[in-house]
């Protein structure tokens, strides 16, 4: 049985579609209402509150905090400041992502790391000889995402107006409703964000006070269904549907490298080493098998395929994530791993791994589609990452 | 400029200087580091008391591989052996004795008078377990191939074991693969009856493990001492004179007149790594010295997790460095007498205390719980008798091996057992000579822990890692560095941590030597 989250009581009071799914074995919502659209839509054009309290949650410090991390994770954590944070994969001894998440440091030598799996073994692998304290924090801190254009006027309702000065991948403390939060600007939305940590013991009440404040400003919960559409708008991958970790499959063909997916920019072989550099740097040279990439489903193409059948074009109402082959002339260069109709975008974004040699922007592809239980070819442009990055993500 | 090295010897253990010495043959420039103001690491003569010296920690050797004794000249360098008449004697309970000598009709003889059957059987046992401690023998000298994926060099190496295979019939080869995972009770079962006897020789496989005689593996444990030359029963009938010390002061004079240089009480603080390489070590005085490759004599544990910077370490492999099981439970006692202890039996050979297989698995019992054994059994030795120059005159040096002694107490600490530990030792002792205790002019009791702190021995493993079969040949220590490589190029280990385990034998250092050399060329 998947346990409730410390904001259970409310996320239960609204849930009136009953529709949850397992995540991290705590229960979260799928969506509130019967459909998720307007959730969607709060995210994308007001805001939305998402119970994030299932991420994994790790305090590293100690004497060799910043070693420890620079040894695990592929970007140079010596360049976090303290109140700042870092997004970074981390990779096994063969340079294959096992998961990524974000490095806060709180204060000098004392960092949050975020992760989608279990992962204090990892670390206290890696900390052997190492003088670092890491503490599984992902029970002793309840998590809320607010996200949304509207996400900061929220905030600062709530947090009080110095919050207006918290920039992007910033991290600050503040008091709500005289409760103790810790809020980094990030999200998983690619929209203008903030994700709250705070005392399990006063989830309820910070819950409260942030619907409170964000009433007039129509903020409303949203839960996994709207965030995956959103997710894949702003092309950020997900594990188990766009990659598998490295310690999920003995398959190497499985694994995938952050060069593989686009992340070759978090990789800093030249901060000294880490787990994974020298297979990492030797990918460099060679030049990385895959890219992954945007596949922009062409109307039109799919609207002829259901013609022959005598049906309207049909759109995917959730997102998909499972491996659709994706052809050039007949051939396959890949696979697409998870798409969405975008309601704003008005386009069918697929996100997909192909050979780098088909990877640039406009080039014409073929993605399997299945219609009436037959398969057919449907006509994609390859796009750049994120399809959708709104100023005011970063602003 | 600083002076370079072709090699560095991190340990003047006897590894350590037996490969030294193989280097410098062989025209490397080879500088030993040794941490302590002596060199021999765990073979060494120690003046514990004004007067007395004592082989501190190994009582005996292992044969040093009659080649590399060759090789290295080694009776130029000082070593002598003093012949003795008996090899071991059990010391039987109302003054029996089962004695065994070199000649196998006069073991056989001996063995009469407790078992006529046994005895009968006995020549027969020493001719089958000497051929196959032959092949065994001719395995440890292997450096062993990197299984599931053997190179092409590897299956050449392993072509060395045909030949002497080949002098074993079918019944033989499958006797060898069939009693490797045996306890050595039931090994001894299908020979004997006598249980003193069984008793007697199924010391050696539990010899420096943690485990009792009815448990797997520990035939293997006692071929591979057989084949080491380690098993007294089977050893050879001389003691070093000057103690085990002897022989590593013998190997430090054929590794410095081969062109080795050596330095003491220079400890080596870190290897330093450069791109995934070893290129060189800083010592505990911040000096930092060059070289091409560095061969470590210190244990695997020690090397990889104290030696090394983790970040220059792959975390899985370091982990696994991690779970090799050390697991000392052996403990040592140094008696100076002032006359000799009167035992119902010559006493110039090593006497053994163990008269029953039960007596054996009962002390091993302690072990598997966190205790140490009240009754243990002993290996006894009074070296005076045959080398007066190890005390003053007509006084003796008495050492004990006692087990099981192990290094992780459930509810007590070594630093309170000590005494008490002693004491159990004594008694058991006195139970065979009774004026031992009046004799007792000093004493020192030397706990897995003394053994861990004074002689840098991880929880006080005679062996630097257990000697079981799942840490042995190409899995020892463990599977990603059983080759004397190491995940860290030009990072060689050479200690008793690496193939074919421990015990003073030299093989370790003569084959990593081998593979350094052949890793040059
Ligand atoms: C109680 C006991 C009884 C034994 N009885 C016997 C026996 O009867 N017969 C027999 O054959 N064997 C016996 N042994 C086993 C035998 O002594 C060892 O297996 C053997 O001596 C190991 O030799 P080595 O050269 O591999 O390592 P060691 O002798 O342990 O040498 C390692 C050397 O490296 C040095 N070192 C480590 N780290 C550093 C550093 N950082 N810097 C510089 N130097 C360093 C150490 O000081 C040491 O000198 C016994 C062992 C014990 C503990």
């Amino acid at each position: 049985m998947p346990r409730p989250s410390p904001f259970y009581s409310r996320t239960a009071a609204l849930c009136e579609s009953h529709s949850w799914q397992e995540w991290s074995g705590f229960l979260s919502a799928n969506m509130y209402e019967l459909h998720h659209l307007r959730e969607y839509y709060a995210i994308r054009t007001a805001a939305a509150l998402i119970d994030i309290s299932p991420l994994y949650k790790y305090l590293v410090h100690g004497r060799d905090a910043l070693k420890l991390l620079n040894r695990v994770m592929t970007r140079d954590i010596a360049r976090c400041a303290v109140g700042q944070v870092l997004y970074t994969p981390w990779c096994d001894e063969h340079g294959r992502i096992i998961d990524d998440g974000t490095v806060t440091q709180l204060a000098p030598g004392r960092y949050r790391v975020t992760a989608a799996d279990p992962s204090l073994r990892w670390f206290e692998d890696n900390a052997t000889g190492l003088q670092v304290q890491i503490d599984d924090i992902s029970d002793s801190l309840a998590a809320l995402a607010l996200q949304g254009p509207l996400a900061g006027e929220i905030l600062q309702q709530a947090a009080g107006p110095a919050l207006a000065q918290l920039k992007y991948f910033r991290h600050a403390s503040a008091a709500i409703a005289g409760m103790d939060v810790s809020i980094t600007r990030t999200g998983y939305t690619g929209d203008l964000g903030y994700e709250l940590f705070a005392d399990p013991a006063d989830a309820e009440r910070l819950w409260d006070a942030l619907m409170e404040a964000g009433q007039p400003r129509l903020l409303r919960a949203a839960g996994q269904l709207a965030l995956d559409m959103v997710r894949i708008e702003a092309g950020l991958l997900l594990v188990a549907v766009d990659f598998i970790s490295s310690k999920k499959t003995v398959f190497d063909v499985q694994k995938s490298t952050p060069y593989e997916l686009g992340l070759g920019w978090t990789v800093m072989l030249e901060k000294g080493n880490f787990v994974g550099r020298a297979a990492l740097a030797a990918e460099r040279e060679r030049g990385a098998a895959w890219a992954t990439v945007g596949l922009d489903v062409q109307w039109d193409s799919l609207e002829q395929i259901y013609k022959r059948y005598g049906m309207p074009i049909h759109l995917p109402e959730t997102a998909w994530g499972n491996a659709v082959p994706v052809y050039s002339d007949e051939v396959q260069i890949g696979r697409a791993t998870s798409g969405t109709w975008s309601p704003l975008l008005k386009k069918y974004v697929v996100l997909a791994r192909i050979q780098p040699q088909y990877a640039k922007p406009g080039t014409p592809v073929c993605m399997e589609a299945t219609v009436e239980a037959q398969r057919h070819m449907t006509a994609a442009r390859v796009t750049a990452l994120p399809f959708y990055n709104p100023p005011h993500k970063r602003a | 400029m600083a002076e370079t090295f072709d090699a560095l010897i991190v340990g003047a253990g006897h590894n350590g200087l037996v490969a030294a010495s193989y280097l410098a043959r062989a025209g490397k420039r080879v500088l030993v580091l040794e941490q302590q103001p002596q060199v021999g690491g765990a073979a060494v003569t120690e003046e514990l008391f004004p007067g007395f010296r004592f082989s501190s920690v190994a009582e005996g050797t292992g044969r040093l591989v009659a080649h590399v004794a060759a090789d290295l000249q080694l009776h130029k360098h000082g070593l002598k052996l003093l012949p003795i008449d008996a090899l071991l004697t059990a010391a039987l309970p109302a003054g029996g004795r089962l004695s065994f000598y070199s000649d196998t009709a006069r073991t056989a003889a001996e063995i009469a008078r407790h078992s006529k059957a046994d005895a009968a059987r006995w020549p027969d046992f020493c001719a089958a377990m000497q051929c196959l401690a032959a092949v065994v023998a001719r395995l440890m000298m292997l450096i062993p191939p990197a299984l599931p994926a053997p190179s092409g060099r590897d299956l050449l190496e392993l072509l060395k074991l045909v030949a002497p295979a080949r002098r074993l019939n079918r019944k033989q080869l499958g006797d060898l693969v069939r009693t490797l995972p045996m306890p050595v009770s039931d090994m001894l079962d299908e020979w004997f009856e006598c249980d003193a006897l069984k008793a007697a020789l199924a010391v050696d496989g539990v010899h420096g493990v943690s485990l009792g005689p009815r448990q797997a593996g520990t035939a293997f444990v006692w071929l591979l001492a057989l084949a080491a030359g380690q098993v007294p029963a089977f050893a050879a009938a001389s003691q070093l004179q000057g103690g085990v010390g002897a022989l590593t002061q013998a190997l430090a004079k054929a590794a410095t007149s081969m062109g080795a240089q050596l330095r003491l009480n220079a400890a080596v603080q870190q290897v330093v790594v450069k791109a995934g390489r070893a290129a060189g070590v800083v010592l505990a005085s911040g000096e930092e010295i060059s070289a091409q490759v560095v061969i470590s004599n210190a244990d695997p544990r020690t090397t990889f997790q104290r030696l090394l910077d983790p970040l220059e370490v792959d975390p899985v492999f370091l982990r696994s460095t991690g779970t090799i099981k050390y697991r000392g439970c052996s403990a040592r006692m140094h008696l100076a007498l002032s006359g000799v202890p009167r035992f119902a039996f010559d006493a110039t050979a090593r006497i053994r205390i163990a008269p029953s297989i039960n007596y054996i698995e009962q002390a091993s019992d302690a072990a598997k719980y966190g205790t140490w054994s009240q009754q243990p059994w002993l290996d006894v030795t009074l070296p005076t008798l045959a080398d007066a120059t190890l005390a003053p005159p007509g006084q003796h040096v008495l050492s004990i091996h006692a087990q099981y002694a192990p290094y992780h107490l459930r509810s007590q600490d070594w630093d309170t057992q000590r005494a008490t530990l002693g004491s159990a030792i004594l008694s058991t002792l006195a139970q065979f000579a009774p004026d031992v205790p009046q004799l007792v002019l000093h004493s020192q009791v030397l706990t897995p822990l003394d053994l861990e702190r004074n002689y840098g021995l991880p929880e006080g493993s005679a062996t630097h890692g257990e000697m079981t079969l799942d840490q042995a040949l190409h899995m020892r220590p463990i599977p990603d560095c059983a080759q004397y490589r190491t995940p860290i190029k030009q990072l060689y280990l050479c200690g008793a941590g690496t193939h074919p385990g421990g015990g003073c034998t030299g093989i370790n250092g003569h084959n990593a030597a081998r593979q350094v050399l052949r890793d040059w060329g």
